[in-house]
């Protein structure tokens, strides 16, 4: 058995919903059928094969090749397998996905990872704003699972995040953790303005301290044995977040406008 | 059957059911994990007036440990699931959550065909007074309690499964010294057998009780068969030369790991020998009525499969 390969081969004026896509909806499905699956760009509908080469067999194992970032909602919902693109990916990237893995070797745009709730979403790449955040009208974010972002990250990554792990090694914009509910980020590069706005619960581990507002405050600074915990269940992640082996943190709480029980915790 | 000159009697321990559960303290250094996890098992030597049967199973080194930081491991056993939650959780609260620097994690998450998870810090938790957080890794919750000295870290929950209590044997010696030293070099062999304890002082004890008593009160009273001082008194086990004798009492995870340690616990008393004052071996029973557990001490010794082979 050899990857369910779909190859891009039209550039798209509109954006195409990849929802239908996913491993589990896939399983079991002959090509003929595949083939014909319409995907919605815009108020068209479009026949899977007028927009992609497709080729192979294993729909556990998808792999999107030749992506663009027109390319919406790979892996919405998907609870099994695995889906690698390799070229860009649009927006709603692995939206609300139950399990499995979405390795992107590229970008990716608007709100990747929104309402994940399990499963490893890994991006060789940038991300646009609203990383892990809720989409309008939820009032959750990611809620589980695993991100991993080896590039830079937009502004409001994070926002209304409710559990699960968000790692980001490159910088984030402003607003980061904003509205969060709990869980864990990690950003090894720079942070923007306005860090933890609004953060009731949860923890966002830094390598520098950022510019912080008036409602986070100073708890001073301290040996957290949780976070030998934390660092060595990361061990088997694909992440230099793996290597880091501190638990000397200066903690910041706040926001003390949203009843400031989250915590901003910079490495020393 | 006789080893190194000592008599093993034609007998057997009989044992029972109970429910147990291994706990993992970890603290900056061993001597506080020891701190910790004494206070947690102290007066725990029987269920009959402790509620429990605790003891310090072994310690761990940093790399063994969720946490990185050397720990001892802890078994708790009690004859019910009940009794066995209430008391785990009075006991981390009042020695563990109270121990400087000292964590607690689950020590049961696999290997037994049936565990149910029992709260470990689920509740403590509310000791944080709204200041605890929890953390979730790798499919695991922790809590973070806010503390005097930093913050206490505890997994929420860990494993309880089925269990063996009342495993024994009986050393018979000519002094008392003698049966000391011969339960001493038991007790350190016994102590290198994984999931099992000992739960009496230094592992061992010597006021070996029978069922029933002349007053109404008592359900159990000592066990004059096994008395020395009461040899022309009562219908005496014991024969002329000895004594004194003194008690081991085994619960473990599972009835091989009972076996082991009996076999572990008889050989080291053996070495000692009939030079040394060591006479006989014995067990305690109820005729094999009460437990269903039957650990035939002859059985133990013969059979080379539990432990190195005996001269």
């Amino acid at each position: 058995m050899s990857a369910l390969t779909f190859t891009l081969k039209i550039q798209p004026r509109q954006r195409v919903d990849l929802s239908p896509l996913t491993p589990d909806n896939l399983a079991d499905k002959p090509a003929a059928e595949i083939a014909a699956i319409e995907l919605y760009s815009g108020k068209q509908k479009l026949r899977a094969d007028t927009v992609f080469d497709i080729a192979g067999d294993d729909a556990s194992n998808i792999v999107i090749a030749n992506s663009c970032n027109k390319l919406d909602f790979i892996g919405h919902g998907m609870k099994t397998g695995r889906i690698s693109i390799h070229g860009n990916a649009g927006s709603y990237l692995g939206l609300q996905m139950r399990n499995g893995e979405i390795v992107l070797h590229g970008d990716a745009d608007a709100f990747a990872a929104s309402g994940l709730s399990g499963g490893l979403i890994h991006i060789h790449g940038n991300v646009g704003d609203f990383l892990a955040a809720a989409i309008a009208g939820d009032k959750q974010g990611m809620k589980g699972g695993t991100v991993i972002v080896t590039g830079n990250a937009g502004e409001r990554v994070g926002d209304q995040m409710r559990r699960g792990l968000l790692l980001v090694e490159g910088n984030v914009g402003s607003y980061c953790a904003s509205r969060m509910l709990a869980g864990t980020i990690g950003v090894f590069g720079a942070v923007g303005e306005y860090a933890g706005y609004g953060m009731r619960h949860g923890t966002l581990l830094l390598t520098q301290t950022p510019a912080l507002h008036a409602t986070i405050q100073d708890c001073g600074l301290h040996t957290l044995p949780f976070l030998s915990l934390m660092f060595k269940s990361f061990s088997n992640l694909p992440t230099k977040f793996a290597k880091i082996n501190k638990n000397r943190v200066q903690r910041y709480a706040g926001d003390l406008a949203n009843d400031g029980k989250g915590e901003i915790l910079v490495l020393q | 059957m006789i080893i190194n000159g000592v008599t093993i009697d034609n007998t057997f321990a009989e044992a029972f059911n109970m429910r147990g559960t291994r706990v993992i303290i970890t603290a900056q250094n061993l001597k506080w994990a020891y701190n910790g996890a004494n206070a947690m098992t102290g007066f725990a030597t029987s269920v009959i007036g402790c509620g429990v049967e605790a003891g310090i199973e072994r310690e761990l080194s940093p790399t063994e440990t969720p946490d990185g930081r050397p720990g001892v491991t802890i078994l708790m056993f009690a004859m019910g699931s009940a009794v066995l939650m209430k008391q785990l959780e009075t006991r981390m609260g009042q020695c563990i959550l109270t121990c400087p620097t000292a964590a607690a994690f689950s020590g049961i998450d696999s290997g037994y065909p049936e565990i149910t998870r029992i709260n470990l810090g689920k509740n403590l938790r509310f000791f944080g007074d709204g200041f605890q957080t929890s953390k979730q890794f790798g499919g695991k919750r922790y809590w973070r309690v806010p503390v005097m000295d930093g913050e206490f870290i505890t997994e929420e929950t860990t494993g309880m499964v089925r269990a063996v209590g009342g495993g024994n044997f009986l050393v018979l010696a000519e002094s008392q010294p003698q049966a000391l030293a011969a339960c001493e070099a038991a007790i350190e062999a016994m102590r290198k057998i994984p999931n099992v304890i000992m739960p009496f002082p230094g592992g061992v004890v010597r006021s070996g009780s029978k069922v029933g008593s002349k007053y109404k009160s008592m359900f159990a009273s000592t066990n004059d068969a096994f008395c020395p001082t009461l040899k022309g008194l009562t219908r005496t086990e014991l024969s002329p030369g000895i004594e004194s004798v003194m008690e081991i009492v085994i619960d473990g995870l599972t009835d091989a790991d009972i076996r082991k340690a009996t076999r572990a616990g008889i050989a080291a008393a053996c070495e000692l020998g009939a030079q040394n004052g060591i006479k006989r071996i014995s067990a305690g029973n109820y005729g094999g009525k009460l437990g269903p557990f039957h650990f035939h001490l002859r059985e133990i010794m013969n059979d080379e499969s539990l432990g190195k082979k005996i001269a």
